[in-house]
């Protein structure tokens, strides 16, 4: 049977799959990199030209069950762009943007093939895409798939370097195996279900006889874990601070904002679509997650001696915060999925912004070898107010305290959302780890202003794109801590 | 009120070239601004109608983000009137202090713009009504304070300001889980809704968590024995100003924060909590005064001082009657006018004997430098609580208060409070007047510094408004009674 599919619904992702082909064949003619580079960009910013007027649209799906085959159920469709799709498309678009942005210089500087950097980058953001889209769980597997193997790839593309290959090795090894326990998770809810659309799913399970709950509350456990692997939730976090080290800088910013936010919209859509019948299983099982993901991260934090590390293991932390309002299971679970969402929306301006600053940092270092530790950063308000200002400014809005109004409201609002589903104890964890948080952005913050040590380093300006980065990323962070209200009513609305 | 010095802050950002250049015009400039807030502040007081000082006057209600129902809702009562204007009046007399004797450590610019900072947050913290906006603006005070602290502060500036910010950050996490518990079960974050509804709508179980919760919030930044560790460190290093307005105004913050929110509130959980809030209020008042006895930096004993001041701010609440919280009220304008003009005072003899150690000091100093000598004594008396100066009222008002508590709570209990108060009030003389003994009586040292007898212009600019105050409050409570009065017994319902 010959479906009709919905084109312009599913434009964001098909553009950049036709571009990412097309970069790839355009490498293999020599087109040179810089061009390669700014089709790329062009190819996320056309892709975000095409997603900005379907948010404000209605919603349109495709890819449903046909009318014949249906029977009595709900239309089913696999491919949904509502506006809660349509929100994360357009953060996973922009600040994919960013990474192209960032990744510019990286690729000439780490000499990585730029033709399968761009190819492996946009097939990447394809997954996220339709994983935001995805109403059914063969979907879902496939975009987290589609999602993870290029990552892999694009982790080792240095391929000189030892570390590098040794954090693809880990990455993949953790995600093959988070991939199979998912697809078992998934057999089971299908085979306790007979289902794989989620909204046939969410009331076959209410109507489940009871020899069958134990099989479906593990296989809902299970799918759990394939997420849980995305967002880098401790116990499946170990990957994410040598893999942020031994990637290129962009890739890690890519994996710590666009990977997460797409782990973090297929969470909200199982659970709140699919599950939500089993709050009672999953909910516990989220908050006691979220609780060990950020006391985990932000003990570790506090140890690192490397910028990036220390990134990495704040952003596990920051996804402990995200977890946190999904604990409340099904009691006002829309309004702690729009805590999520707005979380994630802030945490990718603020996270982009410090990942650019380090990225931009890192080349005025110069090839010295290593990674830049922290103490390299002292004094660097003194050679570059500008630049050590947005960096404070990133790491205060991170740590969520005024001046960054915009980290504040995004811990308001998830403390909220937590507190209103009736999970006080986990708001209570979350506020002893604010502190714990604080003190690791701070002493950073604090050593950019301090006496510079150690020799200086050449003070090279960092290129155009960077700069812009920087800038648009300050802006943005400036503007939403003035006027936070944008972010959380935009999400409010939508879901 | 608040707008004047948000803007003169944010001028300061202008690059220093172009907008007044020189150390000298940005001090006057902080002193204008500060200047033209306190004219803001005392014009309001004329506009207050002090007829009726339980209603909320000069209001702002704006709706900020309804989709978190969040309001930008400013208002003042009979409260926070007293509170708005000694903050207006210290931090203008910091800038006065300031003009002839800036801080060691230059960045002037920096500093003037801090403190206007600073001072938008208490202002804002005095007269929010909505719990967000207050807790935003409770936020806005951390990282100014932490930089005066860290930049301008004595030689372990960096472990205290750390310890501070640490500890006031932990109290804010916290209360924000108790607002939020507090603001999601009563379906609003409308402080003046809240008060009026006096618990209705919270079970028991609600109310006794977030009282406590709250309760620990605010007993941090009180701060309350035995949470107040941070304190005589963050005191001790700060600058002169800094130590100002930390004793003077911040600390007000969380005994507003009880009467103005957990109080009314929580009225439930007020009573499960109170005794023990007493008995830790009577522990901080007998530990400060011993711990004073024992301190040889003229600094630190303040800060200890302030320890036992804010025991019997505490101890008024605690008694849940009409009398004991307008005792706290009291004590609170009382110790900010006292403490103020104390912290002043060491600051100059840090200033001219470059110490602040008792031993080194030696004696002698109404010989070698009456005048300075003879405001210390003044101070110091008025501090102890000799009747007839500010301190005594706030201290006899809350002894009574325990005297005849709240019906609900033990009287047995609170009589042993009220003994064990008494027998702090005692310690607190004992050592004031030791410390006079030491510094101002006895043989003068053999070498005094030179100019150590000259008392400056700005020097009695800054510390005759305190004088007045405290003499004035001190033979005419009624003053300052009269307006609060009125909003505590409609705290307490009516009556």
């Amino acid at each position: 049977m010959i479906q009709g599919i919905d084109y312009a619904a599913v434009a964001p992702p098909l553009i950049l799959a036709v571009a990412a082909i097309g970069l790839l064949l355009a490498d293999a003619f020599d087109v040179p990199r810089r061009v390669l580079g700014l089709l790329s960009g062009a190819a996320v910013a056309v892709a975000l030209a095409a997603a900005v007027p379907l948010a404000f649209g209605d919603r349109r799906a495709t890819f449903c069950v046909p009318a014949g085959l249906r029977g009595d159920g709900p239309p089913s469709c696999s491919y949904v762009a509502d506006q809660f799709t349509m929100v994360f498309q357009i953060i996973v678009l922009a600040a994919a943007l960013v990474v192209v942005l960032l990744s510019l210089r990286e690729i000439t500087d780490s000499r990585i093939p730029a033709g399968e950097f761009h190819f492996l980058l946009l097939a990447a953001v394809v997954g996220a895409l339709t994983l935001v889209a995805a109403r059914d769980l063969i979907l879902l597997v496939v975009a987290l798939e589609t999602l993870s193997l290029p990552v892999f790839a694009l982790v080792a593309l240095r391929r000189y370097d030892g570390v590098a290959s040794e954090a693809a090795i880990k990455l993949f090894l953790v995600s093959v195996v988070s991939a199979a326990v998912m697809l078992f998770g998934v057999s089971l809810v299908y085979g306790a279900t007979g289902a794989m659309h989620l909204d046939r799913i969410a009331p076959a399970l209410e109507n489940l006889p009871g020899t069958l709950d134990p099989v479906a509350g593990a296989g809902i456990v299970l799918v759990l874990v394939g997420f849980g692997f995305k967002v880098a939730a401790v116990p499946f976090h170990f990957w994410a601070p040598d893999v942020y080290q031994g990637a290129p800088l962009p890739v890690a910013a890519f994996l710590s904002v666009v990977s997460k936010a797409a782990g973090f919209a297929g969470f909200a859509i199982v659970l709140s679509l699919g599950f939500p019948a089993y709050g009672h299983i999953w909910g516990p099982v989220v908050g006691v997650i979220a609780a060990l993901t950020m006391t985990l991260g932000n003990l570790m934090a506090l140890r690192q001696g490397t910028a990036i590390r220390l990134l990495a293991w704040s952003s596990i932390a920051q996804s402990g915060y995200m977890l946190a309002p999904l604990a409340v299971g099904a009691n006002r679970l829309p309004e702690a999925v729009a805590a999520t969402t707005a979380y994630m929306a802030l945490y990718a301006v603020m996270n982009l912004g410090a990942f650019a600053v380090v990225i931009g940092f890192r080349r005025r270092l110069g090839a010295v070898g290593g990674w830049d530790s922290l103490a390299d950063y002292q004094g660097l308000g003194r050679r570059s107010p500008a630049v050590a200002a947005a960096l404070a400014f990133f790491l205060i809005c991170l740590a969520g305290l005024p001046p960054g109004v915009m980290g504040l409201f995004a811990k308001v609002v998830v403390f909220r959302a937590t507190v209103a589903g009736g999970v006080t104890w986990l708001a209570v964890i979350m506020a002893l780890n604010t502190v714990i948080g604080l003190y690791y952005y701070l002493k950073w913050a604090v050593r950019l202003f301090g006496e510079p040590s150690g020799p200086a380093y050449a003070t090279a300006v960092p290129g155009l794109p960077l700069r812009v980065v920087v800038a648009v990323t300050a802006a943005g962070a400036i503007v939403l801590s003035v006027a936070p209200q944008i972010v959380l009513q935009a999400v409010t609305s939508v879901t | 009120m608040m707008a004047i010095p948000l803007l003169g802050a944010l001028a300061l950002l202008l690059p220093a070239g172009r907008f007044l250049p020189g150390e000298t015009a940005v001090r006057r400039f902080g002193l204008g601004v500060s200047g033209a807030t306190l004219l803001v502040a005392v014009s309001a007081v004329t506009a207050f109608d002090f007829g009726d000082p339980a209603r909320m006057q000069l209001e702002i209600d704006r709706s900020w983000s309804p989709a978190i129902g969040l309001r930008f809702h400013l208002g003042m009562d009979g409260i926070s009137l007293p509170l708005v204007l000694l903050t207006a009046l210290l931090t203008f007399l910091c800038f006065v202090h300031t003009i002839k004797h800036p801080p060691a450590g230059g960045r002037t610019r920096l500093l003037t713009a801090l403190l206007l900072v600073l001072e938008v947050g208490l202002l804002g913290t005095f007269t929010a009504l909505d719990l967000v906006l207050f807790f935003v603006f409770f936020e806005v005070v951390l990282i100014p304070m932490y930089a005066i602290i860290a930049i301008w502060g004595g030689a372990n500036r960096r472990p205290a300001a750390t310890k501070f910010i640490l500890y006031t950050l932990l109290g804010s996490g916290l209360l924000l889980v108790g607002m939020l518990l507090v603001g999601v079960q009563a379906g609003t974050l409308d402080m003046t809704v809240l008060a009026d509804r006096h618990g209705e709508g919270l079970t028991r179980g609600v109310q006794i968590t977030a009282f406590l919760l709250m309760g620990l919030g605010f007993a941090i930044k009180a701060p309350m024995w035995p949470l107040h560790t941070w304190l005589p460190a963050a005191h001790t290093e700060a600058p002169t100003v800094g130590s100002v307005l930390l004793a003077g105004t911040l600390l007000k913050m969380g005994t507003y924060g009880i009467i103005r929110i957990a109080l009314p509130a929580t009225p439930e959980g007020a009573v499960f909590w109170a005794p023990w809030l007493g008995l830790f209020a009577v522990v901080g008042i007998v530990y400060g005064a011993l711990a004073c006895l024992a301190q040889t930096d003229l600094k630190r004993m303040i800060a200890y001082s302030s320890v036992g001041h804010m025991g019997f701010v505490l101890l008024g609440i605690a008694t849940l009657t009409p009398v004991g919280v307008n005792a706290a009220l009291f004590g609170n304008v009382a110790h900010g006018l006292i403490t103020g003009l104390l912290f002043f005072l060491a600051g100059s003899v840090k200033d001219r004997y470059g110490t602040g150690d008792l031993r080194e000091l030696g004696g002698g100093m109404l010989t070698t430098a009456p005048r300075l000598a003879g405001v210390l004594t003044f101070a110091s008396v008025a501090s102890l609580g000799l009747p007839g100066l500010a301190g005594f009222w706030g201290e006899m008002l809350a002894l009574l208060g325990a005297y005849r508590p709240n019906g609900d709570l033990p009287r047995g209990v609170f009589l042993a409070f009220m003994v064990a108060g008494a027998l702090g009030a005692l310690l607190t003389a004992a050592y004031f007047l030791r410390m006079l003994a030491k510094i101002t009586h006895g043989p003068p040292p053999a070498s005094v510094p030179d100019g150590a007898g000259r008392v400056s212009a700005y020097e009695y600019a800054a510390w005759t408004p305190l004088i007045a105050l405290t003499l004035l409050v001190g033979l005419w409570p009624k003053t300052l009674l009269d307006v609060t009065t009125g909003p505590v017994r409609a705290l307490f319902g009516g009556g």
